[in-house]
């Protein structure tokens, strides 16, 4: 077993997985990756079990010396990537020796990289996920984001240790697509009349510098409501757009508080939420309508896509192996 | 049962391709939760495949769902269906018994609030103690409860500036309400006594203690009592069915 010495962590950067499903009645939101399309490449990559936890990088990535006995690792996102001050292309994966320094650089587009290896970090899970809750301090390192000296220990690698690919994998670019992001109305819409919503659904908005991973603040055109805008508190998704007292929307993110109360004009589809969690402070967006039933087989094709790719990375591993 | 009967104000929506949203009505009020409650039982009986999470909330449920699984139009109908079962005889719920040392160093606002409202502290205390209170939901953070029933001669106004870390199991009263702190965090509310039950222990085999439609009383204790419950690691408060 390997280790990775931090020698710079970064800005922020997080264990994070699939996230921790069934636990929002008690309070505890999902975490996980922000763009969980690129987070599950980085693992394929690698040759790990879909949803076994990676680094995810904020806007830049951090630097780290390889321990004893070497590993294996691939970084997704559109990120700088150099091996011992080389550059090497990220959706790739690259077999580092012992002391060799990986150093992941800037985002060059989008907001979120990820740092998968072969075998994966070695974490404890918490209610059934490493991901890190930072506002309750669970999972992932101590529940913290990780720090320059840290040790992070790594786990034995799976059989189909990869060999490193010739040529990067075909990728995937959620951060560079810029295209409305689509939501369905409400569930509080009627909090609105049909000016704010027509508002909501033409105007553009910028992601404001108080954005984490708890929620987006967006600056631009203030929504108003009809009637107040407190409403009993009731649950929040990942993706609902609340619209607080400044009219200005909030958009929840995965380490959101499970519930609140500001009425909702709209909710991202599923779709579209890797697209969202690339989104960094100073982006701008837009929103358009979708129906239900559009989402959900915008979804549903989207994960026959990714389940092949996934699926066609892990063959090419098999053949070589 | 017919559905109208369920109340004007019923209410299915989409949370877009995440969830299906049943909301019985912008209040906080028994009546409504438990129905809220009521129904989220029956979900979770059915067993329906695709449904991924029911949050129980003061006046809604949500039912997360998975459209690889199921899809909405169908979920909805399956909703339909235990939206016009009628409600199952009232349900027993779980009666905690949660022991508090109010004042002193685990109850910081304790003598603020009770001069706020011209009373002694042991009337605070006895209004306190005297009350079953039912968890309406578990939100905001991991496991804290928000609790309905509190005597109205103790609303009282947030503060006017959080205190930026209050401990884990600090007994705080803001606006109407009051709640047991899960986890250390910030709090906006006054401060008026601790109970060494940790309602959320991520080790613990059960790591939540509450969960929404349970009762709970709180028992004053003394501070030497306090430290004795809290040297336990694996203390635990009692409850009981209560029908």
């Amino acid at each position: 077993m390997s280790r990775l010495s931090v020698l710079n962590p970064g800005v922020l950067t997080t264990l994070q997985d699939r996230g921790r499903t069934g636990y929002e009645d008690r309070g505890v939101p999902p975490s996980g990756a922000l763009d969980e399309l690129s987070f599950a490449i980085a693992n394929a990559l690698v040759g790990n079990p879909a949803g076994t936890g990676a680094l995810e990088f904020t806007l830049l990535g951090g630097q780290f010396r390889v321990g004893q006995g070497g590993c294996v690792v691939a970084v997704t996102g559109d990120m700088e990537v150099f091996i011992d001050d080389q550059p090497v292309a990220p959706y790739q994966c690259h077999v580092l020796r012992s002391g060799a320094v990986l150093k992941v650089g800037r985002a060059l587009s989008g907001a979120r990289g990820y740092l998968a290896v072969a075998g994966g970090f070695v974490a404890q899970p918490v209610l059934g996920s490493v991901s890190t809750l930072m506002r309750g301090e669970l999972g992932g390192f101590a529940g913290r984001a990780i720090a320059k000296g840290d040790e992070l220990q790594l786990a034995a690698p799976s059989q189909y240790l990869p060999l490193a690919a010739r040529e990067p994998a075909q990728r995937f670019w959620p951060q560079r697509e810029h295209q409305p992001l689509r939501v369905v109305l409400g569930p509080q819409q009627d909090y609105f009349d049909d000016s704010q919503v027509e508002r909501f659904l033409s105007e553009s908005f910028q992601v404001s510098g108080q954005s984490d991973r708890m929620g987006y603040r967006m600056t631009g055109p203030a929504i108003t409501h009809l009637k107040g805008f407190n409403i009993v508190s009731d649950a929040i998704s990942t993706g609902s757009v609340q619209i607080p007292g400044s009219g200005h929307p909030i958009i929840a993110m995965h380490d959101r508080q499970t519930t609140g109360g500001y009425p909702k004009i709209a909710t991202v589809i599923r779709a579209d939420l890797a697209r969202l969690g690339q989104l960094k402070p100073g982006d701008w967006m837009s929103f358009a309508l979708v129906t239900v039933d559009e989402a959900e087989t915008l979804w549903c094709e989207r994960q026959v896509m990714l389940t092949a790719y996934l699926d066609e990375l892990l063959l090419r591993y098999r053949r070589r192996s | 049962m017919d559905i109208v009967e369920q109340g004007p104000s019923l209410r299915i929506a989409p949370i877009a391709d995440h969830a299906l949203y049943i909301d019985f009505g912008e209040v906080i009020d028994v009546a409504v939760n438990q129905r809220v409650t009521a129904l989220a039982r029956r979900v979770a009986q059915a067993g329906i495949v695709g449904v991924t999470g029911l949050i129980p909330t003061y006046r809604a449920l949500t039912v997360a769902y998975d459209c690889t699984r199921i899809r909405q139009s169908r979920l909805r109908e399956h909703m339909e269906r235990l939206l016009a079962e009628p409600d199952a005889a009232v349900a027993p719920v779980r009666s905690w018994e949660v022991p508090v040392a109010y004042g002193g160093e685990h109850g910081i606002d304790l003598q603020w609030l009770a001069d706020h409202h011209q009373l002694e502290l042991e009337e605070v205390i006895d209004l306190h103690s005297a009350v079953s209170y039912r968890v309406y939901m578990i939100g905001f953070m991991p496991g804290f409860a928000y609790l309905g029933g509190l005597d109205q001669r103790l609303h009282t106004s947030r503060r006017e500036s959080p205190r930026l870390k209050v401990p884990a199991g600090s007994v705080s009263i803001g606006g109407m309400q009051t709640a047991v702190a899960s986890i250390e965090a910030p709090s906006g509310w006054h401060l008026i006594g601790r109970t060494p039950a940790r309602s959320f222990l991520p080790s613990r085999d059960e790591p939540f203690l509450f969960q929404a439609g349970d009762a709970i009383r709180f028992v004053p204790i003394g501070p030497d009592e306090f430290d004795a419950l809290a040297a336990q690691p694996d203390y635990l408060p009692q409850w009981t069915w209560r029908t």
